[in-house]
C-alpha cells in the first residue's frame, strides 16, 4: 500500500508547534519516550518498545568455518527486516532504500566498533569458528526504528548465551546446555544510538522523532555513543546542511542520552537474571500482564492541562462572534445539493444562451416552489424566499406550465419528478434561473 | 595490522606525508565526448570516473516525477579490479547501494534542483582503483562532472576524509591507514558557508577528540575545494582558447 500523504495542515501544525517548542506528546525537545524491554524464554531473545515502536531481536549461533582473511575471528552477522505489520508501507519489494541505510548504519554501528570480542568466537583457528547471527524484527514503526534496534541488538547480545566448547587436541567437544552451562558472549562496551531530526534548515532539532515528526523533518542525524562517550558512529541523512557546532552539540547530548540508556538495559539485563536464578516465571508471556485491558490503552501524555479552562474561557471571550453565515442549498436531484457558488463558470460564455441570461439580467434569482415532497420523503419547509432550496433541473425533458394568477404564464422547465409539486399557493414572484448554472 | 607505524615520532605518516596533508590530485574535466558532463579524478592512489547525464525527462515512471524540483539519481561502482583482492560484485550489494544513496543525499543538496522541475538528473560514479578515500573521491568527481555539465549547484562540494592516530588527526587516509582499524571520518563540504553536507563516521572516537578531527577533516576540504577551482579554472580558459574568444 502507498503510504498517505500527510496533509498541509498537519504538516504546518507539526512545524508551528515544533517552532513553539511543543511536541504532539508532550515530550520536551531532547526527551525520549519510554523504554521497555522484555525477554523471552530463550536466551538471546527480547523485545525492546521504544513508545509504540517495536523491535524483536533474536540471536543465534553456529559453527562454521572461518573467513580466508580472518582465520582467527568469528563472524558477526546482523540483518534488521521491516516486518509487513510495522506499517502499511512496508511490502516486500519496496522498502530497498530505508532497509539498505538501516542495515548499514546497525552493521558499522556493531561490526566495525568491535562490541563483540571476535577473537573469543574462534574454536580452532582456521577451521571452526562461531558464527553469531543477530536478526532483527521491526513489529511496530511508530518512528525512531534505528535506536530501538540498536538497543534490540545489544541487548540481545548482552543476554544471549552460546553454547560451551572445549578443545583437546584434535578433537572438538560441543557441549549442550544440560551438560555444561551455556557461555556469555564478551562485550566490551555497549554502542546505542541516537537520533536528532532537524527542521526547518537546522534551526530547530527535536530527539527521538516519533512517526510524524520524521514524516515533516528535513533530515537526521544519528550519533552511536557508548557510556565511556566514545563515538562510534556518526551519520548525517536526508540532505540538511549542518554545522560543525550543531554537530558537537548533539554529541555532547547523545552522551547524556547514552548513559541513561544504558543504566536502562543493566538494570533489565540483571532483573531477568534474577527472576532466572530465583526460578521465577520469565519469558514474553509473564511480561504481559493478565486481566489487564492492554489494546486500546493509551499512555498519559505529559501535558499540562490545569490552566486549560482558563485560557479557553479568555479565548472565547476575546473572541468575535462569528459572522452570519446563512446556507442556501441548492437542490439539483434528489440527494444531490450545491451550497455556495463556486468558482465563476465559463462555459457559459461560450453559448448563446448564456448571452440571453446575460441581457436577461444577472441577479440573484430562481425558482421556488413550496412544499416540494421529494422521493426522500425529506419535507421543504416554506422558510422565505431567500432561505427555501431551489430545485433546478438538468433535464430537458419537459416543459411545465406553472400559472401564477397574477403574472403571465412562463414556460419553465422543470424535472420530471416535479409532477408532484403542486401550485404555489401563495404570491411568490417567480424568478428565472440563470441557463448558466443549469450547464452545472 | 600490528607493528606498522601510522605516524612516527618525527611525525611522518607511512607514505612520508604529514598529518594534515593531502596526497596530490590530478583532475580533468570534459573526459567524455558523449555525456552532458564527465570528470576524472586521482587522489594519490585513488582513481575515480563520474558521468553526469540531464537535466533530462524522467526515465521509467512519470510517477517518481517531483513537481517542483528535479529528481537525482546516483549510482555507485567500483571495478572489481579497484581493490587489492578481486571483487566479485561491482554494483548492487548493500555497500554500492549505500555509496549511492549517500551521494544522492549529498548532490540534491548541493542541485540547484528548483530550476529544473519535473526532470532528472544522473550521475554515475565508477572507481577504478581504491586506496582509500573513495567517498571523497567520487564526492569530489561527480562535482567536477555537474560544473562541466553546466548544472547550476549552490557551491562546490568538496569531500576528504580523516582520521585519528596518537592523538593526531590524519587527513585523507589511505588504503592502510583505513585498515589499520582506527576511526575515520568522510566530511562532504560547501566550503564557501562551511555546511556540512554529509558527514560519516565509523569505530570508535572519543567524543573529546571529535572536534579536532572535524576540523581536520574540513581543512583538507577547503584545501581540494583550492585545487578543484584551479582546475575548473583552466579548463574554462582552454574551452574557451577553442572556441576562439
Amino acid at each position: 500500500m502507498k503510504e498517505t500523504p500527510l496533509s498541509n495542515c498537519e504538516r504546518r501544525f507539526l512545524l508551528r508547534a515544533i517552532e513553539e517548542k511543543k511536541r504532539l506528546d508532550g515530550r520536551q525537545t531532547y526527551d525520549y519516550r519510554n523504554i521497555k524491554i522484555s525477554f523471552g524464554t530463550d536466551y538471546g531473545c527480547c523485545i525492546v518498545e521504544l513508545g509504540k515502536t517495536r523491535v524483536l531481536g533474536q540471536v543465534s549461533c553456529e559453527l562454521v568455518s572461518p573467513k580466508l582473511n580472518r582465520a582467527t575471528e568469528g563472524i558477526l552477522f546482523f540483518n534488521l527486516e521491516l516486518s509487513q505489520m510495522a506499517a502499511p508501507a512496508f511490502e516486500p519489494g519496496r522498502q530497498s532504500d530505508l532497509l539498505v541505510k538501516l542495515n548499514r548504519l546497525l552493521e558499522r554501528c556493531l561490526r566495525n566498533s568491535k562490541c563483540i570480542d571476535t577473537e573469543s568466537l574462534c574454536v580452532v583457528a582456521g577451521e571452526k569458528v562461531w558464527q553469531i547471527r543477530v536478526d532483527l524484527h521491526l513489529l511496530n514503526h511508530d518512528g525512531n526504528i534505528i535506536d530501538a534496534a540498536s538497543i534490540a541488538a545489544i541487548v540481545a547480545l548482552s543476554h544471549f548465551r552460546r553454547p560451551d566448547v572445549s578443545v583437546q587436541g584434535d578433537e572438538v567437544t560441543l557441549y549442550t546446555p544440560e551438560e555444561r552451562d551455556p557461555v556469555p558472549l564478551s562485550i566490551h562496551h555497549m554502542p546505542i544510538c541516537v537520533s536528532f531530526a532537524f527542521f526547518q534548515q537546522g534551526t530547530y532539532l527535536l530527539v527521538d522523532p516519533n512517526e510524524r515528526e520524521e514524516r515533516v523533518m528535513d533530515g537526521l542525524l544519528v550519533i552511536a555513543m557508548n557510556k565511556h562517550r566514545e563515538i562510534c558512529t556518526i551519520q548525517s541523512s536526508g540532505g540538511i546542511m549542518l554545522l560543525k557546532d550543531q554537530v558537537l552539540r548533539c554529541s555532547k547530548i547523545a552522551g547524556v542520552k547514552v548513559a541513561e540508556i544504558t543504566e536502562l538495559i543493566q538494570k533489565a539485563l540483571e532483573n531477568d537474571q534474577k527472576v532466572r536464578k530465583e526460578g521465577g516465571k520469565f519469558g514474553f508471556a509473564e511480561s504481559i500482564a493478565n486481566q489487564r485491558i492492554t489494546a486500546f490503552k493509551m499512555e498519559k501524555a505529559p501535558v499540562d492541562t490545569s490552566d486549560v479552562e482558563e485560557k479557553a474561557e479568555e479565548i472565547i471571550a476575546e473572541a468575535e462572534p462569528p459572522s452570519e453565515v446563512v446556507s442556501k442549498p441548492v437542490l439539483w436531484t434528489t440527494g444531490t445539493a450545491q451550497i455556495g457558488e463556486g468558482i465563476e463558470n465559463f462555459w457559459g460564455d461560450l453559448e448563446d444562451s448564456g448571452k440571453e441570461d446575460e441581457d436577461e439580467g444577472g441577479s440573484d434569482e430562481a425558482i421556488i416552489l413550496d412544499s416540494i415532497k421529494m422521493d426522500t420523503g425529506v419535507e421543504v419547509p416554506n422558510i422565505g424566499s431567500q432561505d427555501a432550496p431551489i430545485v433546478l433541473s438538468d433535464s430537458e425533458e419537459e416543459e411545465m406550465i406553472i400559472l401564477e394568477p397574477d403574472k403571465n404564464p412562463k414556460k419553465i422547465r422543470t424535472q420530471t419528478i416535479s409532477a408532484k409539486q403542486e401550485k404555489a399557493p401563495s404570491k411568490k414572484p417567480v424568478k428565472k434561473r440563470k441557463k448558466k448554472r443549469a450547464a452545472n | 595490522m600490528a607493528g606498522l607505524e601510522l605516524l612516527s615520532d618525527q611525525g611522518y605518516r607511512v607514505d612520508g606525508r604529514r598529518a594534515g596533508e593531502l596526497r596530490k590530485i590530478q583532475a580533468r574535466m570534459g573526459v567524455f565526448a558523449q555525456a552532458d558532463g564527465s570528470a576524472y579524478i586521482e587522489q594519490g592512489n585513488t582513481k575515480a570516473l563520474a558521468v553526469v547525464y540531464g537535466p533530462h525527462e524522467i526515465r521509467g515512471s512519470r510517477a517518481r516525477a517531483l513537481p517542483d524540483r528535479a529528481l537525482v539519481n546516483c549510482q555507485y561502482s567500483s571495478a572489481t579490479f579497484s581493490t587489492g583482492e578481486r571483487k566479485r560484485r561491482p554494483h548492487g550489494d548493500r555497500k554500492s547501494c549505500e555509496m549511492g544513496l549517500q551521494l544522492r543525499q549529498t548532490f540534491e543538496a548541493a542541485i540547484l534542483t528548483q530550476l529544473h522541475p519535473r526532470s532528472q538528473i544522473d550521475i554515475y560514479v565508477q572507481v577504478l582503483q581504491a586506496d582509500g578515500g573513495t567517498y571523497a573521491a567520487c564526492v569530489n568527481a561527480a562535482t567536477l562532472a555537474v560544473l562541466d555539465a553546466g548544472i547550476p549547484m549552490r557551491d562546490f562540494v568538496c569531500a576528504c576524509s580523516a582520521g585519528f592516530v596518537d592523538g593526531t588527526a590524519l587527513a585523507d587516509l589511505s588504503h592502510v591507514e583505513e585498515a589499520a582499524g582506527g576511526p575515520q571520518l568522510a566530511l562532504a563540504l560547501l566550503p564557501a558557508a562551511g555546511q556540512i553536507a554529509l558527514l560519516e563516521m565509523d569505530a570508535r572516537l572519543h567524543e573529546d577528540h571529535l572536534e579536532q578531527v572535524l576540523e581536520a577533516a574540513a581543512q583538507a576540504a577547503r584545501d581540494v575545494h583550492t585545487l578543484l577551482d584551479r582546475v575548473v579554472r583552466q579548463h574554462v580558459c582552454e574551452a574557451s582558447i577553442l572556441l576562439g574568444d
